[in-house]
């Protein structure tokens, strides 16, 4: 039996597989090498670690307005995240970016789910329904 | 979000798969800031201009977008800087300039102005207060917002060409009347005396501050110059989602947030790694007039020490030929470039030169993760006494 939350769709579709989380927003331009997706700031607690083929959880983006190119980006170069999760509230930069991408989105998770989420964790995320399930 | 019957069919397909595409992207980020319907705005502002930013990813993004060949902006609509000077020589590779200028052509081919400026409210007619627009370009959007009344989100790159091409935007956050009051605010407990200052203020407000506007002490009071404004604008862009600020003797809030020496150096030591640098940066946001008058006024008869390139419209390069100001500029030993941004800019790397030298917060931020060089950060009075003889 998985734990099963509500969540709200911004863009639609579903991902699943291992959680990648983090509690600090990330700039998508200045913050990641969107050739191989990796997060290249040292000061991110991310720092080194790929959002491929990942659930990448975090509150949201910060910044440049040209992020929303630079997640296409990591979808053109087969290195973008399953699905997103934003565990504060989308923002115009993700749900623009991920909308031409077609990587799902959702936010507004209960809160007691959006702070037990850790990574490594299984996560499938049913944008369409407005569903997300710990594995 | 209620979308019009005509605006249905768009979404369907039913207008081209442009239309389409920027239809997806409006329901998208309309849905993420609760907006019940799109309003119609008068001027859209594009980033994701610079090939150094969006990268073959951005090319084949907008060749796909332009593919249909009859798509063309509804509004007025104005550009970004791009990647460097078209009228200078420069150390680009080839490939570089070719996807530049594919990139210059495409946004021509959608019907943009050539305008490649970050700070289009510095060129264009400013519009009446409460007029709704859609900026990307955060420092931009803030700018316009707090000094101008416009009304704008702080857009992404794609979500102001969605906007540029139906002519609409979500009627949501800071479009809307209720959302352009602050809930916290900043209060600086130190004298903010340069636009260096103003600008590390502006960093450590946009990382604090979650909603998408905020009142700052005294702000209106102590009557900042447009110099300061900018700086304040786009430091707030660069580190966090607020997109307006407003001040607090106007309207009051209960939370409040203290800017104090700590906070003041927590800031700066985290952009400024560097004491010294080897070329001076200045315009991020682009320069303005008063700005070249200013460095034209401190260093008198005297002549930059170390190379300092000025990052300016086309447009203000012309208005300042025109009074006699660039001349001045050069002639104290700086060089001008036109059409691009010191913050971004592919024209200074970590292979040439190890550090720079800037009073831009914004090109600090850039310079140190995007451009991977140390940064001196001085105000532009310090520069000039420092580094001129």
């Amino acid at each position: 039996m998985s734990l099963q939350v509500n969540c709200r769709k911004i863009v639609g579709g579903y991902g699943r597989g291992k959680a990648l989380v983090t509690r600090q927003p990330i700039n998508f331009l200045a913050m990641l090498d969107t050739k191989v997706g990796t997060i290249t700031d040292q000061d991110h607690e991310l720092f080194g670690q790929s959002v491929k083929n990942v659930i990448l959880v975090f509150p949201n983006a910060i910044g440049s307005s040209v992020g929303a190119y630079a997640i296409y980006s990591l979808r053109v170069n087969g290195v973008a995240p399953t699905a997103i999760v934003c565990t504060n509230k989308a923002d115009i930069t993700t749900a623009s970016g991920c909308a031409i991408s077609s990587i799902p989105v959702v936010d507004m998770l209960e809160k007691t789910l959006s702070c037990m989420l850790s990574s490594q964790m299984n996560i499938s995320v049913d944008a369409d329904n407005g569903i997300l399930a710990v594995i | 979000m209620e979308l019009t019957p005509n605006d249905e069919r768009s979404l369907r397909g039913e207008h081209g798969e442009t239309i389409a595409s920027a239809y997806r992207i409006l329901v998208a980020i309309g849905t993420a800031t609760e907006a019940k319907k799109l309003v119609p705005i008068k001027w859209a502002h594009l980033s994701g201009v610079n090939y150094n930013t969006i990268g073959n990813a951005g090319v084949k993004f907008l060749e796909e977008f332009a593919e249909d060949g009859t798509t063309r902006v509804a509004v007025k609509t104005t550009v970004n800087p791009m990647g460097f000077d078209r009228t200078k020589p420069n150390n680009l590779d080839e490939n570089f300039v070719k996807q530049q200028m594919k990139i210059v052509k495409l946004y021509e081919g959608l019907g943009t102005s050539p305008s490649f400026t970050c700070t289009p409210y510095e060129i264009f007619d400013i519009p009446q207060r409460g007029t709704a627009v859609s900026f990307a370009e955060s420092s931009a959007a803030i700018y316009s917002n707090s000094m101008l009344g416009l009304l704008t989100n702080k857009e992404s790159s794609l979500s102001a060409l969605a906007s540029s091409v139906t002519g609409k935007a979500p009627y949501s956050e800071l479009r809307v009347e209720e959302f352009r009051h602050p809930k916290v605010a900043i209060k600086p407990e130190l004298k903010l005396l340069t636009e260096l200052d103003f600008g590390l203020f502006g960093y450590f407000t946009g990382k604090v501050v979650k909603d998408s506007c905020v009142a700052l002490d005294g702000i209106r009071k102590s009557k900042p110059d447009i110099m300061k404004t900018k700086s304040l604008s786009a430091a707030i862009g660069t580190s966090g989602t607020c997109g307006m600020f407003t001040s607090s003797e106007e309207e009051p809030t209960k939370e409040v947030i203290p800017f104090d020496k700590t906070e003041f150096n927590a800031v700066r030591d985290e952009l400024s790694t560097a004491e010294d640098g080897n070329i001076i940066i200045l315009g991020s946001p682009q320069i303005g007039i008063n700005e070249l008058s200013l460095v034209v006024d401190l260093a008198k008869d005297k002549k930059f020490s170390k190379h300092c390139m000025v990052f300016c419209s086309r447009a203000i390069f012309n208005q300042a030929s025109q009074i006699g100001l660039a001349g001045k500029i050069e002639r104290a030993g700086c060089e001008f470039m036109c059409d691009s941004c010191a913050c971004l800019t592919p024209l200074i790397n970590k292979d040439d030169v190890d550090s720079i030298i800037t009073n831009s917060v914004k090109a600090a931020y850039y310079m140190k993760l995007f451009n991977r060089t140390g940064v001196a950060l001085k105000d532009l009075k310090t520069i000039v006494r420092d580094y001129t003889n």
